[in-house]
């Protein structure tokens, strides 16, 4: 071992029943190296960091540590006593604690607790660590980065060496990303070792030095980031030469049936209990429009009130010019309508239900409770559309939570592809999932408009709503503020109208 | 390699099966008993009280009174995997359904010579009255939102009063020997008729489940209440509707229980059952915390813990210890069907057959 190498990871296999997650993987980290792990989803980086944390035993391999040589990890603590760390993308400390409890909890000694000294030692850790937050302060009323930055802070107090961040940006804004990434360079000045997984590409250029990409369970490669420019490092991820991030929109024809132009939803006045200003909003045949804005300006609050997801206090409703009635979800379903929803773990997927279930609810629901579909006519669809999506599952009967991330949002567009809707609502379709998904995502929303569906596409990267939309609704502060179309959609009309910034200030 | 696949695959699917710890329980208390006494398992064929020749033994006591729980366990199933909870008012509520139905097969009367109403109407009284119980413990749980256990506590606690209020806290006693029937023998028919209820109960339930969408609508529920809104199902009213079908079982439970003796004795009658349909939802495998389930498992479990009970009467364990040892069963129960023992299990299997391959 190298003498500035912190942690040396040799030939890991794992397997799983029917899986191979982890086939002869190598991994090894520097003191003060901050360290991209890449790969879509299903390519082994939750195993691999599962593997490094003790959650899973590993099946082959060795895992070495610096002043420890070999070691075996059979458990979180065991992980945790070596100096490993690790800070998961959802919070895993109490909300109802004071920082320094947080901090403190689970690592005392003794039956009793100096409550005076570990608040000092915790605000001296703060402070040092340039976290905005006191000790004595309720975690709850910390926003999400600091509470990620003081779960950051705990690790550290640790004395980890090895510091392993999952997907710790996907809830934060611009500027908490900026925070954060501030305090990752001051551990990496500190020598700690941090493993960094992300599914944004620009993170990983803007804070790391190496990159391990994964591919299938394999070892693709441990690049240093200058020598791996970003369309080499996607098409190591998705193992072939992308040309797909190019313009995908002039691939495909938009809808020219008779009824062309049609406007199939309307609505005015709109109005849901969930705090957004009553709006009007309008969509035609083949059309791909969406809602942009930053995060909580109200546009899942949209969507979700064209479906009727949360309670409708006003509005009026036409589809196909008929005045209707949307309540609830079951009666946008009727109209047509259909939508998939922002979270996928909390909205979306039944977790314990197969695919095959899955896949068939909406059109089930939608059917009749009186018209259950026999055993082969749910096979029968589910098949069909796991091959069409090409959803990576080992049968039509495993459970959807088994699924990585990317096929469970498949299988979650499969459900509302199979009732045939008139009008599809996708909001954030491509959230925390893998480039390769994302993007067969964005042409499947184009080929379906080609053939005549509409399309609501949200999207926290304005890349691809650039890429897919011909119409941009931009909300600001729970407001409809501007509509961007043709020449207007670009990037910076698209920030200055968000922005607020109006004709004066150009 | 693949043999060997093979064969885990088996035992996995085996342990994993959540027909495995009933039939393993079953397996286990025939062993015990054939071992103790193998005059267990005699069954007689003999004359009852009125003359008719009967069969007789444990086994048919089994059958006879695990008959009610299975039906219970039906409600209690679905009561479990869509609220993820469960009704401890199941007892209570038999007392209140079987009151109702005395009161319209007596009319009122303490000693009546002459059945005041056709038992068909007297059932179909207690049927709606046990759909609305069902209904009030529905509306408490599903609008709300109160833990189902509290929500039924409201019953448990008052169930008995009210049932012995509908008799003006007389005890009325059924004149026609025919009623006896449902809790009995059918002359001729030498088998318990409670056997019969229940199989018709089993086979109404899975026609429901075959011809409609109870079963995935109770589920996704039961697993992620938001998700099955957003995909159309009104949680609300599935849930209700668990609870007013098991206000059914707890009618057709209390035809029996009150044909058994032609009367009623509010404060005993069904006591404790609703632990017993717990129990057997518990160790038919499904998740107390309700989603997934399987009705067959519960049904096969009311059964297994009918057996347990009439062995702990054949151990001449008297009625007030019954529950001592009761507990130990859920102790192992619960161990055996917590996931890393489960995990465990598979691996010794995984061990065992890999072994064999080398040998």
């Amino acid at each position: 071992m190298k003498d500035n190498r912190v942690l040396e990871m040799r030939g890991i296999c794992k397997s799983f029943p029917g899986v191979r997650a982890l086939a002869n993987v190598d991994f090894s980290l520097n003191e003060g190296e901050i360290h991209a792990l890449m790969g879509e989803n299903g390519a082994g980086k939750s195993t691999l960091i599962k593997v490094l944390t003790g959650v899973y035993t590993k099946d082959e391999g060795t895992i070495s540590l610096k002043g420890k040589g070999e070691v075996q990890i059979h458990s979180p603590q065991d992980a945790q006593r070596s100096g490993i760390s690790t800070v998961y993308q959802e919070i895993t400390l109490c909300p109802n604690l004071t920082v320094a409890e947080n901090m403190y909890i689970g690592r005392t000694e003794g039956a009793f607790t100096n409550w005076k000294k570990m608040n000092e030692d915790a605000d001296r850790i703060l402070k040092s660590l340039d976290i905005p937050a006191s000790a004595t302060q309720q975690l709850a009323s910390c926003s999400i980065a600091v509470q990620q930055m003081v779960a950051i802070a705990r690790a550290v107090d640790m004395d980890c060496k090895v510091l392993i961040l999952d997907e710790p940006t996907s809830s934060l804004d611009a500027q908490e990303v900026q925070k954060l990434f501030g305090l990752m360079r001051d551990l990496k000045a500190r020598g700690v070792g941090i493993i960094f997984v992300t599914h944004f590409l620009d993170q990983v250029y803007e804070v790391c030095d190496k990159i391990t990409v994964l591919r299938d369970g394999q070892l693709v490669g441990e690049f240093e980031i200058k020598d791996l420019p970003r369309v080499q490092l996607v098409a190591k991820m998705l193992g072939k030469e992308m040309d797909d991030l190019s313009d995908i929109k002039g691939e495909h024809e938009t809808y020219s049936g008779a009824d062309a132009g049609e406007t199939i939803f309307e609505a005015e006045n709109l109005q849901s209990d969930a705090g957004i200003e009553p709006f009007d909003f309008y969509i035609k045949k083949g059309e791909v429009n969406g809602f942009i804005g930053l995060l909580g300006s109200g546009r899942s609050e949209s969507v979700r009130a064209i479906f009727g997801a949360d309670r409708i206090l006003s509005g009026k409703v036409k589809v196909h010019g008929k005045e209707v009635k949307i309540q609830k979800p079951l009666d946008a379903m009727k109209n047509g309508i259909a939508y998939l929803p922002e979270d996928r773990k909390i909205d979306g997927i039944i977790g314990d239900l197969s695919v095959r279930e899955n896949i068939i609810l909406a059109l089930q629901v939608l059917t009749g409770f009186f018209k259950p579909f026999s055993k082969a006519e749910q096979y029968k669809f589910a098949d069909e559309y796991i091959k069409k999506l090409n959803i990576k599952t080992a049968s039509a009967d495993t459970p959807i939570k088994s699924l990585s991330g990317g096929n469970q949002q498949k299988v979650i567009l499969a459900r509302w592809l199979l009732m045939h809707p008139e009008y599809l609502i996708l909001d954030e379709p491509t959230r925390g999932i893998d480039v390769g998904t994302k993007v067969d995502i964005q042409k499947l929303v184009l080929e379906l408009a080609s053939e005549g569906m509409s399309v609501t596409f949200i999207s926290s990267e304005t890349d691809e709503m650039l890429r897919t939309c011909s119409r941009l609704i931009v909300l600001r502060d729970r407001k409809i503020v501007g509509e961007l179309s043709e020449d207007d959609l670009s990037q910076n009309k698209i920030m200055k109208t968000i922005a607020g910034g109006d004709s004066e200030n150009e | 390699m693949s043999k060997t696949n093979k064969k885990e695959n088996f035992w996995r699917g085996l342990v994993s099966n959540q027909l495995f710890i009933p039939i393993i329980a079953l397996l286990l208390l025939a062993i015990i008993n054939l071992f103790h006494d193998p005059t267990f398992f005699k069954v007689t064929m003999g004359l009852n009280n009125a003359g008719n020749p009967v069969l007789s033994g444990y086994l048919i006591t089994i059958l006879d009174y695990g008959s009610e729980l299975a039906i219970l366990a039906i409600g209690m199933t679905l009561v479990t995997a869509a609220s993820g909870g469960q009704d401890i008012s199941v007892g209570a509520t038999i007392a209140i359904a079987g009151s109702a139905m005395l009161r319209v097969l007596c009319g009122g009367e303490a000693r009546p010579t002459d059945l005041a109403a056709p038992v068909i109407v007297a059932f179909l009284v207690a049927c709606i009255v046990g759909m609305l119980c069902g209904l009030f413990n529905g509306v408490l749980v599903a609008i709300f939102k109160i833990q189902p256990m509290i929500a039924t506590l409201i019953l448990f606690t008052a169930g008995r009063s009210i049932a012995a209020w509908i008799n003006n806290n007389e005890l009325p006693i059924v004149p026609d020997p025919k009623f006896g029937y449902f809790g009995g023998f059918i002359p001729g028919i030498p088998v318990p008729t409670t056997v019969f209820i229940a199989i018709a109960c089993i086979i109404i339930i899975a026609l429901v489940l075959k011809l409609t969408n109870l079963g995935l609508y109770t589920q996704a529920v039961g697993i992620n209440e938001k998700s099955s809104r957003l995909n159309g199902i009104n949680p609300t009213a599935i849930k209700i509707l668990a609870f007013v079908i098991l206000g059914l079982c707890v009618a057709v439970a209390a035809l029996i229980k009150v044909s058994r003796l032609s009367t009623i004795n509010y404060s005993v009658i069904a006591k404790d059952i609703e632990m017993d349909a717990i129990l057997a939802v518990a160790l038919g495998g499904n998740a107390l915390s309700g989603g997934k389930f399987n009705i067959w498992a519960s049904v096969l479990a009311a059964y297994v813990i009918q057996f347990l009970t009439t062995t702990l009467y054949k151990f001449e364990v008297s009625s007030d210890a019954l529950a001592a040892y009761k507990a130990v069963v859920v102790i192992l129960l619960v161990v055996f069907s917590a996931p890393t023992v489960r995990n465990y299990l598979s691996s010794l299997g995984k061990k065992f057959t890999s072994k064999k391959e080398v040998a």
